[in-house]
């Protein structure tokens, strides 16, 4: 299990624990974006940081940025200004699945493809970037559980699943890929209120099995929920910005 | 084989008329005329069934005279001419018309969309008029004869067109389409051949189904355009069946290399090295 092999090449097992609080896992470092074919910046000048342990709560109102910061994070869309670093280091091109593979971006609105929810939570193992781990039932039916998913779920059509069981896929499958940081972007927005606060905790309890090496970004506009979700604040404002000056 | 030397007179030269033996009926003015007449037929219905085509009608029967006219008047002086540059100008300005329309038909383009089909629709068809005048129809003496090299290229470009133009229709509008599903596997760490090459594949394939399935039915559902021609003209039917299997592979060759070509350079335009759908690159042209 090699998630940081340029760190580990460098340094013994003892010195890599304490490099890891220092390093962030991911870091957005001043980071920018213009508007195609514009010069008004989507986002600006943004730096994030985000380190092993920690579940960081995006917060702003809606159209603020912050879909675009977290797929920034995720190198998703390229960018006219800054860099994103893995570790302390730029990550470049044949890298790059790689990095999607750890520090990986949920959608608001869960793509799924044709076939059962199995078959959704199988698709990433067919990718190279995956060949090094199998799908495994037995976890992704714990997972379920948490969530107050049965197995019987598993065979599920996509075409009958509404939002939030499609949320609930999306989220199993990331989770199952047992990423170093997840980037979810309002994760629970078609759930009911226990099946929110079912996935806070699965996310919670899955980052304090292993804090040094996993982490989250919580993008959402509930105030109750990232009242709920403990966690250091990143507060974005009008026109792509962090705000400094607040509570952040 | 008398080819050149008899005086050029007009269409009593048809593009295949290669044997002195050939026979065929020119047709005067007034015989053109009595066959556009026809056209009443198609007003009659207008009219009946109120379809409120009458102009349309016209427009098209008017475009279909003067359009012919047009290039009947072309051809006969490129042919008279008889110059290799004169010929390669006219076969460029058909290859430029075939990579532009190509692009016409589409829903969402990107820039660089017509250099793509453009390069494409040229190399594709070019490549395999070439192989048929050096390796098939060499007893056709020039490179460049007239006579073979226009409808030839005319021909493979018609269909490499079609090909191009399906094949890129088809790659945007399911980019557009499938965008959560080609960003889905990005996100999850395909490379961004692993996420667009379902979409790829769908492409082609639209792009070359119409010629596969024109070789399906060639001959029995219906005469190919080319092969009917050499029959009015004379041609024994043999003969003109060997023409026509030669230009349906050549058609399905130059097909499949534009249609691949065209949708590969696409993606290579709208997805990066860094493994990033540049999906802001599309845009439709219904805006």
């Amino acid at each position: 299990m090699v998630y940081a092999p340029h760190l580990a090449a460098q340094s013994g097992a003892s010195q890599y624990v304490a490099m890891v609080s220092a390093t962030p896992l991911v870091a957005a470092e001043n980071i920018g974006r213009r508007r195609p074919n514009s010069h008004a910046w989507l986002l600006e000048n943004v730096s994030v940081a985000v380190r092993a342990g920690e579940c960081v709560v995006l917060v702003g109102p809606s159209g603020v940025g912050k879909t675009l910061l977290l797929r920034a994070l995720a190198a998703l869309d390229p960018h006219d200004q800054g860099d994103v670093r893995w570790h302390g280091q730029s990550v470049p091109s044949r890298q790059i699945p790689a990095f999607r593979r750890h520090v990986m971006y949920l959608s608001q609105r869960p793509a799924l493809v044709a076939g059962t929810v199995e078959d959704n939570l199988r698709l990433p193992y067919s990718l190279n970037a995956h060949r090094d781990h199998a799908y495994d039932p037995a976890r992704v039916c714990d997972l379920l559980a948490s969530l107050g998913r049965t197995d019987d779920f598993l065979a599920a059509d996509r075409r009958h699943l509404s939002g939030g069981e499609a949320q609930i896929t999306a989220l199993v499958r990331a989770i199952a890929l047992d990423p170093e940081v997840i980037l979810l972007d309002e994760p629970t927005a078609s759930l009911d209120r226990q099946t929110a606060q079912a996935a806070e905790s699965l996310i919670d309890q899955w980052i304090g099995r292993e804090p040094n090496r996993r982490a989250a970004i919580w993008a959402s506009h509930d105030p109750r929920q990232t009242e709920r979700v403990a966690g250091r604040r990143i507060e974005m404002i009008a026109g792509g910005r962090i705000d400094h000056t607040g509570a952040a | 084989m008398k080819r050149r030397d008899f005086g050029y007179d007009g269409v009593s030269r048809s593009i295949f008329n290669m044997d002195s033996n050939l026979s065929y009926i020119q047709l005067s003015n007034v015989q053109v005329g009595v066959a556009a007449a026809l056209i009443v037929v198609n007003g009659a219905v207008s009219i009946a069934l109120r379809l409120g085509m009458g102009k349309l009608l016209l427009l098209a029967a008017v475009r279909t005279v003067v359009q012919l006219t047009l290039i009947g008047f072309v051809l006969q002086w490129v042919f008279a001419i008889d110059r290799w540059y004169v010929v390669l100008a006219l076969l460029a300005v058909m290859t430029v018309i075939a990579g532009v329309s190509a692009v016409r038909r589409t829903e969402h383009r990107y820039a660089g969309i017509y250099a793509n089909s453009l390069v494409m629709v040229w190399a594709s068809s070019w490549a395999m008029a070439a192989v048929a005048v050096s390796l098939i129809l060499t007893d056709a003496g020039r490179w460049y004869e007239p006579q073979y090299s226009i409808p030839l290229l005319g021909m493979i470009l018609g269909n490499s067109l079609n090909g191009v133009s399906l094949g890129l229709n088809s790659f945007t509008q399911q980019l557009v389409d499938r965008r959560d599903q080609v960003e889905l596997r990005l996100a999850l760490g395909a490379t961004r051949w692993e996420a667009a090459h379902g979409v790829v594949r769908q492409a082609v394939r639209t792009g070359m189904i119409p010629t596969i399935n024109s070789m399906m039915v060639v001959g029995i559902v219906s005469l190919p355009g080319m092969m009917t021609g050499q029959l009015l003209a004379g041609v024994a039917p043999i003969d003109a069946v060997k023409y026509q299997i030669v230009i349906m592979f050549l058609i399905a060759s130059a097909t499949a290399a534009g249609t691949a070509g065209v949708v590969m350079l696409g993606y290579r335009r709208l997805f990066n090295r860094r493994h990033q759908f540049l999906f802001d690159r599309l845009t439709s042209t219904e805006d």
